[in-house]
């Protein structure tokens, strides 16, 4: 009996010490891999601490389980009818009880203690050094700067994969669906603090190397903090259930260092800088139309065609909107049809780019309205509203 | 009940089938299905449009109570009958009470609401606590009072709101609570309380006459009851009169009304019901000489519910007008 | 009244029936649709997740099936399936001649296939079925909803009515209907288990209710219970619907622990052990889940101390529930175990749903959730509390009450191998997801990064094949009722205790006319 017993625990471990040597294979990656099955320490402080805690709470269900199952598997190999056991009448046992009671409290005891530790970390916010919003849109997300001067860089984080690949008629690429127009840039070794809210519905701001999820919710700010401590690209994406796109909505954040980190920034001041100045000046209609045109197939192309004939979206061309009213159109433009694909531009385009795209299309595919919007326009059109 | 014997048990009468079930079952339903049709013509349809959704609202609806209306009248035959065994009346019981309990639990949601808004999100949306310590630059100049007559929206003004415009929500022009002592004779809800109060009194009246086997005094105090009860409704309605034509209150009043005219609102739609429920045993006792000091069920349950129902008011008095 | 057989015959029998054992059986066909057709729906979701792309459905089409079929399994394919064992078995177990309230049982079954065709037929409707989530959070089901969701707000409301009315039932029975002896201490698990669910169910569903009216006010009347701009909290609507949706968790495993509970002793011919503790477990159990909602949303932003709080209190579950794990194992210890389907599919259970709270305890840590969170490690998680918890044991049930309901034994070979694939097919779907979620994969999506592309494929192959053992299942149980070897032994099963077993076999259409004398 005894030697049966000792090999049927050592038939139930080798399973679980199989599984465990796969695990730690991915332990040691930052970025998600191919049969990644564990979870990634990240390049955090927290992320290590918060795999530790991971790795010891499964050694512990590993244990337990391995008694548990090891008493039942054993009963259910030997009390068995067909090897002629008998059943015993034994039913209760206080002292049993209270013991089997008793033990698991005190593992979890043992447990809370480095998880009440870890979450206190978490929830520590002294000594941010920069503060980031993320707004997440559907289906998108918006990242701004922070500046004590008011300097604040703003834009928009779109997914780069397109539909071709999505849709399977072309090769998918290696960061298929991980892949953004713009990435956030984070300096090396500083705290950032990520202000993250939502616009629409309810989204989650989740990056798995820098440890991060955060709940966006509408109106309401949630603050949560990363210390990345390597230059990489990590990559995640929205995590909690946003419509239609909620697969579709990516993170790409690119650590670098310091200095690299300030001339992007500065060279993004300097880009928003020059869109503040172009806001009173007054454009002629073939600058508007150029400017336009590049606006137009990056944003719109995709629902109103090359030649604005139109597809997920109405026709641009001989559009009675187009060609109407130009705060009709400008309406159009800033707050989109609610529940249709036309969304609101108003938040993801700049005023100038804005004006522009609205000329473009009143001037293009044959609409002839010859008119130009201002920059100034689309604003006082926003102020007033 | 261990403790019954045999013979009890024996009496026990299970209906042999019945088709009581399936025509509520039916009914309900489609009365629902007309209810959530109408709903969405309001909302999302085109005013223009002819639509059939009331026309199966109603109907179904009458069906439903016509249906209901049997399977309580053939209860209450049976029983009569004498087929109902004690132990059944007390399965009765049991259900009755049972019921009443999920009733506390569905206002508690609502209670639990006001709460959560007045004492986490409310301040939290103003920038206090831990939580909220940033929404200052969602919401700058909003500060948290209840009742609350600025809404976020309000304070930040509906085009500059960061989040997307789901549409207006303004505060209210006054609110309900407590306008002081000088003015508490107007005050409505203090009168409603008092009817209220009395009428569970009275209701517990007419049970001790019943109990006495004294039909008239329970008539009486029943009857008082009933009065009571619909005065109650009344003064509701005067009160939402005013608080619609004067306060400039709404149930899209931003969250005081939200929760105002919800816990008011159902509490309101439970009078209504309790009191139809009272009355309808009043006329049985009254016109059909129903109930006996030991049998008196349908009077017990009505009147439960209505003590109930006078709780969530003392409730709603409390939480909604003066705190 | 004696045991003479229904009133009418035909539709009508059914459709008028009072009788427990109909309802029973109504209830327990109902689920097994249901089931089928939230199967059906998952089986979608893993064909679309088989690779990267888009192959076969929209994302729109997918949010609406993933979300139908988180609905349609917990309300209309688990939930039923219980009460219909309860109705099946609760009056035979503690010698009661029919339910409490036989008109309102009727009533409480017959609401549900409406309600479910109305869920179903929202797929064909403009707008198109739900889409938000079982969990259905606000603004998602609100503002952005589409127009169906007033239809899916009152079925909800149909489904608590159901639920409300018909635990009221089995609360009014068991209290009231024990025959003469069956004192509460004696009473089967599977009714205690069943008595304390009831009481869940009261509390929570008005809950539910209470929170799908707030959103229908929001969607058509304008209050602002879930908008900021109001005043009110999109967070507001997660605590209401965990309050409501936790408990809901226990009410789908508890009626499985009374199954278990009643199956393990008999196959291993001795008595539970420790039915007192396991009494008390099942009610801390239920006075816990009360009181934990909020580690379904530790990302949501709430005060540490919150967190804190409802960290604590999850991880106390582990304590009750070991206690009922503990328990099973020493029953079968020194038993004289034999292994027929309801064995096999019970020991599945213990194992399987074992690992699921394991992975509950790692859930229920917040910090590490902050990793976890609306990952596929969560679905694994409760995946094997619910497939390998409630599917398993009801399957189990099935197998060792079936000869009691029709007289007739079910083919022994054929459930084995019921088990067995299903075995393999469900940890072949979802162990691979725990890598999954631990890898970074987000729960309902339609597409996925590359990376996860292996495991993705494993877990559809895997649910293909748990799906196709379920044709077994069907086709075992309906071999069995129209062909199965007749048997008449009142004791299907050697060590079987209990007083539905001494009624005979067949169970007659009224049994305990007079109740039975307990000692
Ligand atoms: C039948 C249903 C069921 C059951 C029984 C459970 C049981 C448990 N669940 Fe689960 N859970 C769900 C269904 C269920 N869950 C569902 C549906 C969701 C997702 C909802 C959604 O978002 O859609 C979910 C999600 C969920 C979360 C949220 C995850 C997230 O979204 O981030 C958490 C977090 O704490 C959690 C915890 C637990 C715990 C601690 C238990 C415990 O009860 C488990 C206790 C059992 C054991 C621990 C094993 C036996 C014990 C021993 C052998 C003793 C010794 C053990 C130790 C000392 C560790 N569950
Ligand atoms: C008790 C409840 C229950 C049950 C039994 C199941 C059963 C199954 N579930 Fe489900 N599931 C949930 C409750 C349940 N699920 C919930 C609550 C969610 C969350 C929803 C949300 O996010 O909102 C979820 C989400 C969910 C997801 C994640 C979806 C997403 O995030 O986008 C997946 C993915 O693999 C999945 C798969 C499965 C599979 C393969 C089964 C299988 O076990 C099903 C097997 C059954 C059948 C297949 C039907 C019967 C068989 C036949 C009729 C034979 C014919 C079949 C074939 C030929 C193949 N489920
Ligand atoms: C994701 C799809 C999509 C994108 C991208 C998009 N649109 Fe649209 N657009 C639509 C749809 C759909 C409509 C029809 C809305 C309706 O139902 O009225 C529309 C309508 C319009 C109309 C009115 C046409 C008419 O006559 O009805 C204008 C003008 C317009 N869009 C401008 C733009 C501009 C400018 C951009 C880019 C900055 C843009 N759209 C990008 C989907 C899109
Ligand atoms: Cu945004 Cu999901
Ligand atoms: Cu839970």
């Amino acid at each position: 009996m005894h030697s049966q017993a000792r090999r049927l625990f050592k038939l139930a471990l080798s399973p679980v010490l199989l599984l465990l040597g796969l695990l730690s294979t991915g332990a040691l990656a930052e970025e998600a891999q191919r049969w990644q099955m564990n979870l990634s320490p990240g390049v955090t402080e927290v992320g290590a601490e918060i795999y530790e805690l991971h790795m010891i709470v499964i050694w512990i269900c590993v244990v337990i389980g391995v008694v548990v199952f090891g008493a039942m598997f054993y009963s259910v190999f030997t009390h068995r009818k067909s090897k002629g056991a008998k059943p015993a009448d034994f039913h209760e046992s206080t002292a049993v009880e209270i013991a089997w009671t008793v033990v698991p409290f005190i593992i979890l005891i043992v447990m809370a203690f480095p998880a009440t530790k870890t979450l206190l970390e978490v929830y520590n916010f002294e000594d941010t050094e920069l503060d980031i919003l993320v707004t997440g849109y559907q289906w998108k997300w918006k990242y701004e700067y922070i500046d004590e001067n008011g300097e604040n860089v703003a834009f928009f984080s779109n997914l780069r994969t397109g539909k071709t690949e999505i849709y399977n008629e072309d090769g998918k690429g290696e960061h298929y669906l991980r892949e953004v127009d713009e990435p956030l840039v984070l300096p090396v070794n500083t705290k950032v603090r990520f202000l993250v809210t939502a616009n629409d519905v309810i989204h989650s701001w989740w990056v798995p190397s820098l440890a991060v999820k955060k709940d966006a919710i509408p109106g309401f700010i949630n603050e949560t903090w990363s210390k990345p401590l390597k230059t990489g690209v990590y990559r995640g994406q929205c995590a909690e259930l946003c419509g239609r796109d909620h697969g579709y909505m990516p993170i790409v954040v690119h650590v670098v260092e310091q200095d690299e980190y300030d001339s992007w920034l500065a060279g993004k001041k300097v880009k928003a800088a020059k869109i503040k100045s172009l806001m009173d000046k007054q454009f002629t209609l073939d600058e508007q139309m150029v400017a336009g045109k590049t606006v137009y197939n990056q944003y719109c192309v995709a629902c109103h065609g090359v030649n604005g004939e139109g597809g997920i979206g109405n026709a641009i061309a001989g559009s009675s909107i187009a060609t109407g009213d130009i705060y009709g159109h400008i309406d159009m433009g800033v707050n989109g049809v609610p529940g249709t694909a036309m969304q609101a531009f108003g938040a993801q385009l700049n005023d100038v780019d804005m004006a522009a795209v609205l000329t473009f299309q009143r001037n293009a595919f044959g609409n002839n309205m010859g008119d130009i919007i201002q920059p100034i326009d689309v604003y006082n059109f926003k102020q007033g509203q | 009940m261990s403790g019954q014997s045999n013979s009890d048990y024996e009496a026990y009468y299970v209906p042999e089938k019945s088709y009581l079930a399936i025509f509520v079952s039916l009914t309900l339903f489609t009365t629902l299905v007309g209810a959530a049709k109408i709903l969405n013509d309001m909302t999302f349809g085109d005013p223009a449009q002819e639509t059939n959704s009331w026309f199966i609202f109603t109907i179904a609806l009458v069906l439903l109570l016509c249906s209901m209306f049997v399977w309580f009248r053939t209860t209450i035959v049976e029983n009569r009958a004498g087929m109902n065994s004690r132990q059944l009346k007390h399965s009765y019981n049991i259900g009755m009470q049972w019921f009443i309990f999920s009733e506390v639990m569905f206002f508690a949601v609502f209670f639990g609401a006001l709460w959560y808004v007045r004492n986490l999100s409310g301040p939290w949306l103003a920038g206090e606590g831990e939580a909220g310590r940033l929404n200052d630059i969602l919401w700058p100049g909003f500060t948290y009072n209840w009742p609350m007559m600025e809404t976020p929206q309000d304070a930040v003004g509906i085009s500059n709101q960061v989040i997307a415009n789901n549409g207006e929500m303004t505060g209210p022009a006054r609110n309900m609570s407590f306008p002081g002592w000088s003015n508490i004779l107007h005050w409505l809800p203090l009168w409603n309380t008092i009817i209220l109060m009395s009428s569970s009194v009275t209701a517990h009246i007419a049970h001790l006459r019943l109990l006495a086997g004294n039909r008239k005094g329970q008539n009486l105090w029943l009857g008082i009851t009933v009065a009571l009860g619909f005065i109650f409704v009344y003064v509701q309605y005067v009160e939402y009169h005013e608080a619609f034509y004067e306060y400039g209150l709404f149930v899209s009043s931003g969250i005081y009304g939200s929760t105002f005219f919800m816990l008011t609102g159902f509490h309101g739609f439970h009078v209504c019901l309790g009191a139809f429920m009272l009355l309808v045993q009043w006329l049985r006792s009254a016109r059909s000489e129903h109930f006996t000091p030991e049998d008196h069920f349908g009077f017990e349950a009505s009147s439960w519910y209505w003590h109930f129902v006078d709780v969530v008011w003392v409730g709603l008095f409390l939480f909604v007008y003066i705190i | 009244m004696g045991a003479h057989g229904p009133a009418t015959q035909g539709l009508m029998r059914w459709v008028t029936t009072t009788n427990h054992k109909d309802i029973g059986t109504m209830y327990l066909w109902f689920s097994f649709a249901m089931f089928i057709m939230g199967g059906a729906f998952a089986m979608i979701i893993r064909a679309e997740l088989f690779q990267p792309g888009l192959q076969i459905v929209e994302p729109e089409f997918f949010n609406q099936m993933t979300t139908m079929h988180g609905l349609v399994m917990v309300f209309g394919a688990i939930m039923p399936s219980f009460v219909g064992l309860a109705n099946w078995m609760i009056p035979m177990m503690i010698g009661a001649p029919d339910m409490a309230l036989p008109r309102m049982n009727n009533l409480s079954f017959w609401i549900l296939p409406p309600t479910f065709l109305l869920l179903a037929s929202t797929l064909f409707m403009e707008g198109g079925a739900p889409n938000f989530g079982w969990t259905f959070y606000a603004p998602l089901s609100t503002t952005y909803a589409p127009d169906t969701v007033t239809f899916f707000i009152f079925g909800v409301h149909l489904m608590g009515l159901s639920s409300i009315m018909g635990s009221i039932n089995i609360i009014a029975t068991v209290v009231n209907l024990r025959a003469p002896g069956m004192t509460y201490m004696k009473m089967p698990m599977f009714v205690w288990t069943w008595l304390i669910t009831a009481f869940l169910l009261i509390a929570v569903m008005p809950v539910l209710a209470g929170l799908v009216t707030m959103m229908l006010m929001d969607i058509h009347f304008g209050t602002s219970f879930f908008s900021a701009a109001g005043g009110g909290d999109p967070v507001l609507f997660q605590h209401v619907f965990w309050f409501f949706g936790h408990p809901e968790v226990y009410i789908i495993i508890l009626p499985a622990f009374g199954v278990v509970s009643q199956i393990i002793p008999t196959f291993a011919r001795k008595p539970l052990f420790g039915y007192d503790s396991m009494v008390y477990a099942t009610a801390s159990i239920a006075f816990l889940s009360f009181i934990v909602w909020a580690h379904h949303m530790y990302t949501v932003g709430m005060p540490v101390a919150g967190e804190l709080f409802f960290m604590y209190a999850t991880m106390l579950i582990a304590v009750p529930t070991g206690v009922k794990v503990f328990n099973w194992i020493t029953t079968m210890w020194k038993g004289s175990m034999t292994f027929e389907t309801p064995m096999l599919f019970s020991i599945g259970f213990v194992f399987l749903f074992t690992i699921g709270g394991f992975t509950g305890v790692m859930l229920s840590l917040a910090p590490v959730d902050f990793q976890y969170h609306d990952s596929y490690f969560v679905v694994a998680h409760f995946h094997y509390v619910m497939v390998a918890g409630a599917v398993f044991s009801m399957s189990a049930a099935v197998y060792y009450w079936l000869p009691k309901w029709c007289g007739k034994m079910y083919n022994e070979s054929m459930g084995k191998a019921h088990f067995w694939i299903s075995f393999v097919g469900f940890n072949l779907t979802f162990f691979p997801q725990h890598f999954l979620g631990l890898a970074g994969m987000p729960r309902r999506i339609p597409d996925y990064a590359l990376q996860f592309t292996d495991f993705n494929t494993m877990s559809s192959i895997g649910a293909f094949i748990y799906g196709s053992s379920q044709i077994l299942f069907l086709f075992n149980v309906v071999r069995t009722i129209v062909a199965g070897k007749p048997t008449s032994e009142e004791k299907t099963w050697e060590g079987a205790e209990g007083l539905e077993w001494t009624v005979p076999t067949p169970a007659p259409y009224h049994t305990f006319s007079t109740p039975p004398e307990v000692k």
